[in-house]
């Protein structure tokens, strides 16, 4: 019962690891693209992130 | 000058009230025991609240002594039962009180007989009765010692615009901060109309957050947010304000979506619906999680110097362990500042007027 | 999420909340109602500050120019009254010098027609006294030539001398 647990609860991770490094690189581009507009993206991505994380925890603290 | 002296004297009533005692266990200098599993429990033991505010142990020749002050244990088990954690002796003793015996056991006072025996069930599982515990813990202690803080700076910063525009001291540096939370975080979430009423939860609880994230960065240990019980608290409120706050758009928006089908609307309400619980709930989480994450991370990283115990080692976990609390620095103020955002978010959807029917 | 609910300790909580709503009474009343009010006012101050400068800026430009405008008027009112009063000096001259030439004509006029008068009047009595001196002087001159005859015939004979060499 436990390691299909720590497997799914891994695959979470992966899949949040991925999404807020893809909310990094975007961020960066758009950074990139338009530097007058970093607050708010930076905001934005915090934001995105933080939400991408409490799923990942919440996956973590099911197992 | 007052806020020196306010600090001093704080400081060296602390050490003036520190009380120290020998613990009852003999050094186990026969057994050897797995350095492993010791610092594995050692950890554990700070990452855990605590009935007694423990700085330091030291070991001498007979006794392991351990240098800490006693805090209240206040029980409500049949009425309030008062009583200093000194007597517990760190688990060690059965306390009676009142013709009752109360036990520590893995950081929880559970009711026993004389002996002090704990049953457990096939699971391992405690049996005992635990009595309500509402004791002042050391992280009870921790933020009682944050809001005198919170209240001596930020009474001394409103008390010097009294005379001039412009704050003294460390209103200097905190002004910019308390504008950027409301310029940056309550202003454009919330909208012009309405951000008044949140500032004062908003600013309370970003900087009550970061003070107590900076709490557990230094070496008197365990951390406030470290606990669900504190992050869920929080959590808690930030619903409760939002709920009551929530204007009839907000329900509009819950209950019957506009702008889909019927059969859609039926659908969506007990997801919406589900949907505000969630967000506490992940504020609570991520709170809880990116502290504990910080801190199980540095302390491990840490008891390697135990483990290799050779200078590669050492130094190499004392550099990485450096890093890291220069990380966990900005993830302090970083985490204060998320829950503050996503509160202030929060907020904004309930009072957000839809004046566009869709 | 097992460990998580053995983790939560209900005394914690109570605490948590108490003191937590405890300090966001206290921090809103004695802080951070002072401190935002104040950089509220500070803010508006500034804001008042800045616009009243615009304002003065923009009245200092307007009373400039208004200044400007009266010293022009000015300008032309004196180059008006300048004028004028030219005007009217030359026309008092003009009026002064018409009047005077026509009187004088008429003094003139009338001067000499009195004169011609005058002089037709006693060149009429001169000959008038003449006319009869020469009567009185004829009518002695008869008076005394004619007592004799002698004469009388000399004279005639005279004058048929005379008569006859014209």
């Amino acid at each position: 019962m436990e390691i299909p647990k720590i497997i799914g609860a891994g695959l979470v991770v992966i899949g949040a690891g991925i999404g807020i490094g893809r909310i990094g690189g975007s961020a960066m581009e758009a950074i990139a693209r338009q530097p007058e507009a970093t607050g708010k993206i930076q905001t934005a991505m915090l934001i995105a992130a933080a939400l991408i994380e409490g799923i990942g925890f919440a996956a973590l603290f099911a197992v | 000058m007052k806020i020196k002296t306010t600090i001093l004297t704080l400081v060296f009533s602390t050490f003036l009230s520190l009380y120290s005692f020998a613990g009852e266990s003999p050094v186990n200098s026969t057994v050897e025991r797995d350095v492993r599993v010791e610092y594995g429990e050692f950890k554990n033991h700070h990452l855990l609240d605590n009935h007694s505010f423990k700085l330091f142990k030291y070991e001498t020749d007979e006794k392991t002594k351990y240098v800490s002050f006693p805090l209240p244990i206040i029980l409500w088990d049949n009425g309030v039962q008062t009583f200093l954690s000194s007597r517990f002796y760190f688990g060690k003793k059965v306390v009676e009180h009142n013709g009752s015996f109360y036990k520590l056991y893995h950081n929880k006072i559970y009711k026993t007989d004389k002996l002090g025996t704990i049953n457990y069930d096939e699971n391992d599982k405690v049996l005992n009765e635990m009595p309500l515990d509402f004791s002042i813990t050391k992280n009870v202690v921790l933020i009682l010692i944050c809001l005198v803080l919170m209240l001596v700076i930020f009474g001394r910063m409103a008390k010097s615009y009294k005379n001039n525009p412009i704050p003294t001291g460390i209103g200097r540096l905190l002004e910019p901060i308390v504008l950027y939370i409301r310029d940056d975080i309550a202003r454009p979430n919330i909208g012009e109309k309405h951000y008044k009423r949140y500032m004062s939860f908003l600013l309370t609880v970003f900087f009550f957050i970061w003070i107590v994230n900076l709490f557990g960065l230094t070496p008197i240990g365990s951390n406030v947010t470290n606990n669900i019980a504190v992050t869920a608290s929080l959590a808690i409120l930030t619903y409760l304000i939002t709920t009551f706050t929530a204007n009839k758009s907000y329900w509009g928006h819950i209950f019957w979506m506009p702008g889909v089908p019927v059969p859609m609307k039926i659908l969506l309400a007990p997801i919406e619906l589900l949907g505000t619980i969630i967000k506490p709930f992940s504020l609570m989480i991520r709170l809880y999680a990116n502290i504990t994450a910080g801190h199980v991370v540095l302390m491990s990283i840490l008891g390697l110097i135990f483990i290799f115990k050779n200078l590669l080692g050492g130094t190499l976990s004392f550099g990485l362990a450096f890093a890291l609390s220069l990380l966990e620095l900005l993830v302090c103020a970083l985490q204060a500042y998320i829950f503050t955002m996503l509160s202030a978010l929060y907020f904004g959807s309930a009072v957000e007027e839809h004046h566009d029917e869709h | 999420m097992e460990k998580l609910l053995n983790d939560f300790s209900i005394g914690l909580f109570f605490w948590q909340t108490l003191l937590f709503v405890i300090l966001v009474f206290f921090l809103r009343k004695y802080a951070w109602k002072p401190i935002l009010n104040a950089v509220e006012e500070r803010e508006e101050g500034i804001k008042n500050a800045l616009d009243s400068a615009e304002k003065a800026k923009e009245e200092m430009e307007n009373l400039n120019a208004d200044n400007e405008r009266i010293l022009a008027e000015a300008r032309l009112e004196r180059d008006n009254l300048l004028r004028e009063a030219r005007e009217i000096k030359n026309n008092i001259i003009n009026e002064a010098k018409d009047l005077a030439n026509t009187e004088a004509d008429k003094i003139l006029t009338s001067a000499k027609e009195q004169i011609n008068n005058e002089k037709m009047k006693a060149v009429t009595e001169l000959k008038n006294s003449v006319a009869d001196l020469s009567i009185d002087m004829a009518t002695m001159v008869l008076k005394s030539e004619l007592k004799d005859a002698n004469k009388q015939k000399e004279l005639v004979s005279e004058a048929l001398k005379e008569a006859e060499l014209n």
